[in-house]
C-alpha cells in the first residue's frame, strides 16, 4: 500500500535534517522524498501535513507496561496504544513486573505480546534476580533475548558491590545499567522534604537519597568504566553532579520527566495522590536547575516513567496511595508547552531528548528519513490547542495530574512497522 | 457571631476572630462543666459520628463526652490501619456511613489531609481529631486556653514547645494557633526531632532546653514517643532525660515562674520528672477538663452554623 504525507517539515538532527518536502511511503518503506503529486500516482492515500513536522518517531525509554502481572492496569498493548496516541513508536518497558523481566523467557514473552504493534517494545532487564538486590541476574542471556539495558527500577541497585559487578558485566555488550537514584534508609517518605512537608505534616524523602545514588552511580562508572544512566532525575545537586561527571568525561546520562520540570510539591497541599510519585515533586530551584541542565545538554533524555494505577489505589489515603502517574499520552504536549513555546528549548533540541538520545542510550538505531528507511515518524502539529481529558486515554488507567490541563502541541499521527496511527486508528499501510 | 469555616481542619490560616470566638465561648461551656446538671441540650437531632482510625483514648473520651454534653446522638468508628487492610477503600467506607446521614465528623488518622479530603466526599461539618504529623487543632485550642486561664492573655507571651516537634501534629497547630493571637513561638529539642525549615514559619529554635526555659513563659511539653526510630533521633531516653528532661532543678535554676503544660500521656522519668509532673498535675488535669469544654465549643459554633 502507498501513502502520502504532504507538506511536512522533515526534521532530523541527528541526521541534520531540515527541509519541507512530502513523503511517499510504499509498504512502510519510504520510496521518495520530495514534491510528489498524488495524480501521478494510482491507489495512494493522501494525507495532508502541511506545515506539519516530520520527525523521527519519538522514543521513550521509562515507562511500566505491567504485563505480565497486573494486567488490570496496563498491557503490552494498552501501552503500546497510549504510546501512539502520545507520539511515540518506541518505549522502553521497565522490569518491576510480576514475575520480574529476570530470565530470557519473560523477555520473549513481552516481546511477543508486543510483536505485531506499530510502537516498538523493548524490555529493560532487571539487574538482579526478582530485584532483590541479591544476585546478578542473567544479564547475557537477557540481553540475547532482546533486553537493551538493565535496572532494578523501583529501588536503587541494593548494594555498591552489585552495581560495580553489574556496570563490569554489562560493559561487555556496551548495555545501560539504569538507576532509579534513592537511598532506601533515608527515604520511604510520601513527598519532597521542604517546607511544605513541614507544613503539611507529611513523612518526606530528602534530595540527598537522590544525590547520594546518583554520586555513587557516577563514582562507580567511572572506577569499572561500565555506562551508568540516571532515570527520572529531580533534584538540582543531582544534576550538577551529572553535569561535573559528564566534563570529566564519565559515561553518565540522564533523563528527567515531564513532572519533574512542570510542577513543584506545592501541588501536594491538595493532598491529591495523582501528585505523589517517587522522586517526589520538588522545589522550584530544582525544576530550574533540570531546565537548564536540558539546555546544556546535562539532561540527556526526557521520558515519562508511565506508571499506571487503578483509581481504587490512588484514592487510598495520601501516605498510603502507590507512587506514580501516567505520562505517555501527556508527555509531548507538557514538554512542547512548558519548553518549547516558553522559548526554553528549541524543537530541535526536543528532538533529541525525545527521539534521537534515549534510543543513543539504549544502542537503539535512530530512524532515518531517507529513501530505502522503513517509516519510522512522528508528525507533530506544535501549534494546536487542546485539553487533557483522562476519559480519551488510551492507558488502561487515569492517573495523572494533568487532567484538565490546557496544552499546546500534540501528535497528529505515528507510523512504525508498515502501519500508521491517525485519527484514533491504527492502520496498516 | 460565627466561624468564618464550616469545617476546623487545622489553625493554619484560621483567623485571629475565629480562635477568640472559640476559646469565649469555651468559657461558657467550662462554666455549664462545673454545674451539677452538666447537659444542655444545644445539639440536639444532631448526629456525630466519630470517625477514628488511629488509636486514641483521651481525645476519642473527651470528644464523646463533649458531644453527650450538648445532647447529639453519637455513633464510634474504630478501626486502625489502611483502609485497603479491609478490602474497603477509605472513601468507600465513609460513603457508606455518609448515607446513614450523619451530620458532623469527628475524624483521627494517620495519614495526613484526610479531614481535607472528607470535606469533598462528604457534606458533614468536619473536625479534625488529629491527622497524621499535621495538625489537632482541637489540642492547640485547649492548651491556648488553658494558657489564657492561668496567664491571664496570650499576646505577647513567649511559649516554647519542647521535644519530638518533627513527629508531632499538636506543635503545628499550636504553632499556627498561638501565632495569631499573637504569642511568640519557638520549640526546643535535639536537631534531629525539628522539623525541616521549620525557622521559615516564623519560629525560634532551641538545641538548649536551659536557654529555652530562661526565655519563655510557658513550656509546652510533648511527649517522647518511646517506641519511635529508637536509636535514630535520639542515641536513648537515659540521654534525652540528662539533656531535654524538665526536673525541679531546671525550674529553680532557669525559671521559678515558667508554667509547665504537657498534653499527655506523660512518660514520668522521661520528658518530666515524677516531681514536676506532680507539681504540675493541677494543670495538665486542668488541660483535659479545658479539652471537654473546647470541643463543645467546637462541636456547637460548627453544628449551629448554618441555622
Amino acid at each position: 500500500m502507498k501513502i502520502l504525507l504532504k507538506g511536512l517539515q522533515l526534521l532530523n538532527p541527528d541526521q541534520g535534517l531540515d527541509e519541507k518536502a512530502d513523503i511517499l511511503i510504499t509498504d512502510g518503506i519510504i520510496e521518495k522524498i520530495g514534491s510528489i503529486e498524488s495524480s501521478e500516482l494510482k491507489d495512494v492515500k493522501e494525507y495532508n501535513f502541511e506545515g506539519k513536522l516530520g520527525v523521527p518517531g519519538l522514543y521513550d525509554m521509562h515507562v511500566h507496561l505491567r504485563e505480565p502481572g497486573q494486567e488490570d492496569k496496563e498491557t503490552v498493548q494498552s501501552g503500546g496504544n497510549s504510546a501512539a496516541a502520545g507520539g511515540f513508536t518506541g518505549v522502553a518497558c521497565m522490569p518491576n513486573t510480576n514475575p520480574a523481566i529476570d530470565s530470557a523467557e519473560v523477555v520473549k514473552f513481552i516481546i511477543d505480546r508486543g510483536r505485531d504493534h506499530l510502537v516498538d517494545i523493548n524490555p529493560i532487564g532487571a539487574v538482579s534476580k526478582g530485584r532483590k538486590g541479591e544476585g546478578l541476574a542473567p544479564l547475557l542471556e537477557l540481553y540475547d533475548a532482546g533486553a537493551v539495558g538493565f535496572s532494578d527500577d523501583g529501588t536503587a541497585i541494593k548494594t555498591s558491590a552489585l552495581l560495580r559487578s553489574a556496570l563490569e558485566y554489562s560493559k561487555m555488550i556496551d548495555a545501560p545499567i539504569i538507576e532509579h537514584c534513592e537511598d532506601e534508609s533515608l527515604a520511604g517518605g510520601s513527598m519532597n522534604e521542604s517546607i511544605v512537608s513541614t507544613q503539611l505534616g507529611l513523612p518526606s524523602i530528602p534530595t540527598v537519597a537522590e544525590d547520594l545514588i546518583v554520586m555513587r552511580g557516577i563514582l562507580l562508572a567511572e572506577y569499572t568504566g561500565g555506562k551508568i544512566h540516571v532515570a527520572h532525575m529531580s533534584s538540582k545537586r543531582s544534576v550538577e553532579l551529572v553535569r561535573e561527571a559528564k566534563a570529566r568525561g564519565v559515561e553518565v546520562t540522564a533523563e528527567v520527566a515531564p513532572h519533574h520540570f512542570t510542577l513543584t510539591d506545592e501541588s501536594i497541599k491538595k493532598f491529591d495522590s495523582n501528585y505523589k510519585m517517587n522522586p517526589p515533586l520538588r522545589e522550584q530551584k530544582d525544576v530550574d536547575a533540570l531546565i537548564e541542565g536540558l539546555q546544556d545538554g546535562t539532561v540527556d533524555c526526557i521520558a515519562s516513567d508511565h506508571a499506571p494505577h487503578n483509581i481504587e489505589e490512588k484514592e487510598m489515603e495520601f501516605i498510603y496511595a502507590p507512587n506514580g502517574i501516567i505520562g505517555l499520552e501527556t508527555q509531548l504536549g507538557i514538554t512542547l508547552s512548558e519548553l518549547f513555546h516558553t522559548k526554553k528549548l528549541t524543537i530541535e533540541q526536543i528532538v533529541e531528548k525525545l527521539s534521537v538520545n534515549p534510543r543513543k542510550v539504549l544502542n537503539i538505531e535512530v530512524p532515518q528519513i531517507a529513501v530505502g528507511e522503513a517509516a519510522n515518524l512522528t508528525i507533530i502539529d506544535t501549534e494546536k490547542e487542546w485539553e487533557v481529558d483522562i476519559k480519551s486515554f488510551k492507558s488502561r488507567s487515569i492517573n495523572s495530574p494533568f487532567a484538565g490541563r490546557k496544552l499546546k502541541g500534540k501528535s497528529l499521527a505515528v507510523i512504525n512497522n508498515s502501519k500508521i496511527f491517525f485519527d484514533g486508528e491504527f492502520q496498516s499501510i | 457571631m460565627s466561624l468564618s469555616s464550616n469545617h476546623l481542619l487545622g489553625l493554619h490560616e484560621v483567623p485571629k476572630e475565629d480562635i477568640q470566638l472559640i476559646l469565649d465561648t469555651a468559657k461558657t461551656f467550662r462554666e455549664v462543666l462545673e454545674r451539677p446538671i452538666k447537659k444542655v441540650p444545644t445539639l440536639q437531632g444532631k448526629t456525630i459520628l466519630n470517625l477514628f482510625y488511629e488509636n486514641s483514648t483521651r481525645t476519642r473520651l473527651s470528644f464523646e463526652l463533649a458531644e453527650k454534653r450538648l445532647s447529639a446522638d453519637t455513633m464510634n468508628f474504630s478501626k486502625s490501619g489502611s483502609s485497603a487492610a479491609k478490602g474497603e477503600s477509605f472513601k468507600d467506607t465513609v460513603l457508606n456511613i455518609e448515607a446513614m446521614k450523619v451530620d458532623m465528623i469527628v475524624v483521627r488518622h494517620e495519614s495526613a489531609g484526610i479531614p481535607k479530603y472528607l470535606t469533598q466526599i462528604s457534606d458533614a461539618n468536619i473536625i479534625n481529631a488529629g491527622d497524621g504529623r499535621h495538625e489537632h487543632p482541637t489540642q492547640a485550642l485547649l492548651d491556648m486556653y488553658s494558657i489564657r486561664e492561668k496567664m491571664g492573655k496570650l499576646e505577647g507571651l513567649k511559649v516554647c514547645i519542647v521535644g519530638d516537634i518533627a513527629h508531632s501534629r499538636v506543635a503545628l497547630s499550636n504553632i499556627y494557633g498561638l501565632q495569631a493571637m499573637g504569642a511568640k513561638v519557638s520549640v526546643c529539642g535535639p536537631s534531629t526531632m525539628i522539623p525541616w525549615q521549620l525557622e521559615s514559619l516564623g519560629v525560634k529554635i532551641y538545641n538548649n532546653i536551659d536557654k529555652a526555659m530562661e526565655e519563655s513563659d510557658v513550656l509546652n511539653v510533648l511527649r517522647i514517643q518511646l517506641e519511635r526510630d529508637a536509636g535514630v533521633l535520639i542515641p536513648s531516653v537515659r540521654e534525652y532525660h540528662n539533656y531535654y528532661g524538665i526536673t525541679t532543678e531546671r525550674i529553680e535554676k532557669n525559671n521559678p515562674d515558667i508554667l509547665i503544660m504537657h498534653p499527655g500521656p506523660i512518660n514520668r522519668g522521661v520528658e518530666l520528672s515524677s516531681e514536676v509532673a506532680d507539681g504540675s498535675s493541677q494543670i495538665i488535669l486542668n488541660q483535659v477538663t479545658n479539652g471537654v469544654a473546647i470541643r463543645m465549643a467546637v462541636l456547637y459554633l460548627l453544628g449551629t452554623r448554618s441555622e
